[in-house]
């Protein structure tokens, strides 16, 4: 069916909201890349046979969802009951049966299911009260979780499309270039470019061809936002290039989407042609006689695609390498031609802003940096995953609150965010208001997003040699400071973490990352040292004991760290012993137990695994070995 | 769209060049409108140093070199390093060749050249010029004299053969044929070892016979003076370019010259011209 007016839009949308009203019960089971991985699948096709098996599906109403991602991967697969709302956590194949018999049949709760919030130990029923979920405010992922990613009536329901309909039925493109500047959108791909600016100036850009092109090449280690807003809710960014396409003045338009994520261009292939068939996208929109149609371009696997000019050069069918540009993609982008590129992120808030007006965006967050973003939480907290949250929430909120604090309650050193480009935050700024301008002044960016919690446990010179060691791998190699300085960067760093640093180094890596920041060609290169100047900024002690006294004093780099069990602590558990992949300890139960030195490789398995904490590192060039 | 561009174009070209004038370390400079801050600093006599730059080609940016900061009246000291052979000249620019910051971009990368390619004289020289004697940083184990400046990919692209290229990327980058194979689009033409700024190309080239990139190819020779010097892929693809036939280039250019030149001998002088 098309849909060729607003008020066709309306009935429409209310026709699918009394059909999702009728169903009395509804199972959705999270099919994000995460839960798939954790089996989550094989829980949804058990779902169809239970309640088929038991007729719950005609009687009570009953209606199996597969949505897109929830967030908490850390716990999946995850069920969610509802209307109740009742969270199910690690759910597997052979507890549908219960839940159907239980929860669905008598409204009876599964304590055994349930999330156990690890501050208090107490079990959490309801998905709305679950510490990871109370304090987020989902604009960008709105609908994620909520929705059937392949259904586009499920989509309208949920308001998906709404902000279109404002924007092409009731305003001009100006209006909507001003709805978005009264939201105070940045980009959210790491930049923070303010998009009304970039949006006025390619619709004042002179010719009638111009395009509009999603990124959804998110690369960075550890971060996983765009792909699932892709793969969970792609309307929402169809319905966000429609808008910023009408607003600019483009027919055309493309999503650029990393190779890896085949789920996203599943969903999103499926959702255009959903919405070309409805009359969403493509010609005549909502009947307006605006047209827009879009094309995926995938990417080839190379991580410095995501640069703007290294894109469109990828779309052009050209080597993926970054272009110098001294004028704007909205003059000259995409064929030369006008061209407005936008985040995955960004896009999906378009038509929320549409939708709910650019005043109740800007509502939230801070004085520069409106609304919310989303970041992917990862590292050595309690919860990991997927969360949106209003800018200018604290670090320690986000640590603590959201994250649960830190594994097995260890201190907490830093927090990466950013990705690659990013830098470090230490704990003396916990307290920082998570934003564009205080991440840039405490040295990092917000970048795509990633946020990487790291404990004592984690060594800063080997995380800035990781960081190193990825970037000297996706550097295109085209510009000199970039390509051999990265090289040299981590053949200093490999040195370092060795123990074979010299006096000098950190006065000739620093002359270095500022070379390769004045010098390098794109923002790949200009920000790479970054992980290496926030360390050193926030930790050079920590550089300083690797090179003058050959220790690494957070205990991880092999080559300068020894391990040695405390005969007083240990009890003879024995754990160690089978955590070994040596076998360089020795000791029988309830015995106290020793590590042969000539036989440890240093990996630490048993320092974790020791419930006494009786494991001690100490400098590897003090131990000696028989 | 294309007819406007196109009256753009020729509006363009029949008016007088527009010219814009900045200053370059002081110097003040006049240069027509088009033309990038490297240009205006050759005109004023302003050495740029700069590696992967050709006048026949486009400005690719890649050695960074080049870089220099601009500034204007106005940006109360505020300045962009750019690169200058990209940059365009405008009216009003300030150019800055010798700040801080453009010697330690300089510095670095050619402290990082060396190290990539510690026995070749054009860097050794360049850098020497700019006080680095020896690298601060790890020399290349298997040195190399290839710059990857990209001069030999670009050239042969621009004459269109595309018959090398870049591949891999990062450290490993390097340039090759396709698959590393002889390259069955090479028309043996030679640019690439010509242009390329230190000589790293092998090629072997006879009466009979020339070898590059490990293609062998038959020379043309001319009927006239008996010099092998083009090769039929090369003749074939010239005539292909020029709509002439290929045994256009049978003979060789010195010999043309000279038949044109004893055509022209021949000729009778018409007083006052001919109309």
């Amino acid at each position: 069916m098309r849909i060729d007016s607003r008020a066709a839009y309306e009935s429409f949308r209310d026709e699918a909201k009394a059909g999702l009203a009728a169903r009395k019960k509804e199972v959705l089971v999270c099919c994000g890349t995460g839960c798939l991985a954790n089996g989550s699948a094989g829980v949804a096709e058990a779902f169809g046979k239970e309640l088929a098996a038991r007729g719950l599906s005609v009687e009570v109403g009953t209606f199996t969802k597969k949505t897109g991602c929830h967030g908490f991967c850390e716990r999946g697969p995850l069920v969610v009951v509802q209307p109740e709302g009742i969270l199910y956590t690690q759910v597997k194949p052979r507890d549908v049966a219960e839940i159907c018999d239980k929860t669905i049949a008598n409204g009876e709760v599964i304590p055994r299911l349930l999330y156990k919030n690890p501050a208090d130990k107490k079990k959490v029923e309801r998905y709305g009260d679950v510490p990871f979920y109370k304090h987020q405010t989902r604009i960008a992922m709105r609908n994620i979780g909520k929705i059937d990613p392949t259904d586009l009536g499920d989509a309208i329901a949920h308001e998906a499309y709404a902000g279109l309909v404002r924007a092409l039925t009731e305003l001009t493109p100006e209006q909507v270039i001003k709805e978005v500047e009264t939201a105070g959108l940045r980009g959210r791909g790491g930049a923070g470019f303010v998009t009304a600016r970039k949006w006025k100036s390619c619709r004042a850009a002179h010719g009638d061809r111009k395009f509009v092109l999603c990124n959804g090449d998110e690369g960075d280690p550890g971060a996983f936002k765009d792909r699932s807003i892709m793969e969970g809710d792609p309307h929402s960014v169809l319905e966000g290039m429609v808008i910023g396409a009408f607003a600019v003045g483009a027919h055309e338009g493309f999503i650029y989407v990393r190779d890896e994520y085949p789920l996203a261009v599943v969903n999103l292939t499926i959702a255009m042609e959903q919405a070309r068939k409805a009359g969403l996208l493509g010609t005549n929109i909502l009947g307006t006689g605006f047209d827009f149609d879009l094309r995926i371009s995938r990417g080839g696997g190379a991580f410095v695609c995501g640069e703007s000019s290294a894109l469109m050069r990828s779309i052009e069918g050209k080597v993926g390498e970054p272009r110098q540009k001294y004028v704007h993609a909205t003059d000259k982008g995409l064929f030369d031609l006008p061209t407005v590129l936008n985040n995955v992120e960004t896009w999906a808030d378009v038509g929320a802003i549409l939708h709910r007006g650019g005043a109740w965006f800007a509502s939230l967050g801070t004085a520069k940096s409106k609304g919310t973003k989303a970041f992917s939480l990862v590292g050595k907290v309690k919860n990991t995953g997927l969360i949106e949250l209003p800018m200018g929430m604290t670090l320690r909120q986000i640590v603590y609150d959201i994250g649960g604090g830190i594994l097995g309650d260890r201190p907490f050193k830093a927090v990466q965010t950013g990705g690659p480009s990013g830098g470090c935050v230490p704990e003396s700024l916990l307290d920082l208001p998570v934003d564009f301008e205080k991440l840039t002044e405490a040295g990092s960016m917000m970048g795509s997003g990633g946020m990487i919690v790291m404990d004592d446990r984690t060594c800063m010179v080997d995380v800035a040699r990781y960081f190193l060691k990825f970037l000297s791998e996706e550097s295109c190699g085209k510009c000199v400071p970039c390509r051999e300085g990265l090289h040299q960067m981590l053949v200093m760093f490999d040195a370092l973490v060795a123990g074979k640093g010299s006096p000098g180094d950190l006065e000739r890596i620093e002359e270095l990352a500022a070379g390769m920041q004045l010098g390098s060609l794109c923002e790949l290169g200009k920000s790479a040292p970054n992980p290496v100047v926030s360390t050193l900024r926030y930790f050079r002690p920590e550089y300083e004991a690797h090179i003058h006294a050959q220790t690494c004093p957070a205990g991880m780099c092999r080559d300068l760290t020894a391990y040695e069990i405390v005969p007083e602590g240990c009890d003879g558990c024995h754990l160690c012993f089978k955590a070994c992949p040596t076998e360089a300890i020795t000791g029988e139960v309830k015995k106290t137990h020793l590590i042969l030195q000539e036989k440890c490789i240093s990996c630490g398995a048993c320092y974790d695994v020791c419930p006494t904490q009786s494991i001690r590192f100490f400098p590897k060039h003090e131990r000696t070995v028989a | 769209m294309s007819t406007r561009q196109l009256t753009a174009n020729s509006r363009q070209s029949t008016a007088h060049p527009k010219t814009v004038t900045m200053t370059i370390d002081g110097k003040a400079v006049r240069v027509s409108e088009g033309a990038s801050v490297l240009d205006a600093a050759r005109q004023a006599g302003v050495h740029i140093p700069t590696l992967c730059h050709h006048e026949a080609l486009e400005a690719w940016g890649g050695c960074r070199l080049c870089v220099v900061d601009v500034t204007r009246q106005g940006w109360d000291g505020w300045c962009k390093l750019v690169v200058s052979c990209m940059y365009a000249a405008e009216d009003g620019l300030i150019v800055l060749t010798d700040t801080d910051r453009v010697k330690l971009t300089r510095k670095v990368v050619l402290d990082l050249l060396l190290a990539r390619c510690p026995e070749t004289p054009l860097i050794q020289e360049l850098a020497s010029r700019h006080g680095i004697d020896r690298t601060s940083y790890q020399a290349n184990p298997e040195p190399t004299d290839c710059i990857l400046c990209g001069l030999c990919t670009r050239v042969c692209d621009h004459i269109g053969v595309s018959a090398i290229s870049t591949v891999d990327r990062g450290i490993g980058k390097q340039v090759a044929p396709p698959f590393h194979q002889a390259p069955p689009d090479c028309i043996g033409c030679l640019a690439c070892a010509e242009i390329c700024p230190t000589s790293c190309i092998p090629y072997e080239t006879s009466d009979t016979r020339r070898v590059i990139w490990e293609k062998s190819f038959e020379m043309v020779r001319c009927p006239q003076c008996g010099r092998a010097h083009i090769t039929q892929e090369q003749a074939r693809h010239y005539a292909g370019r020029g709509g002439v036939p290929a045994s256009y280039f049978d003979t060789c250019d010195a010999c043309k010259r000279r038949q044109l030149a004893s055509t022209f001998t021949k000729l009778q002088v018409v007083q006052g011209g001919a109309r």
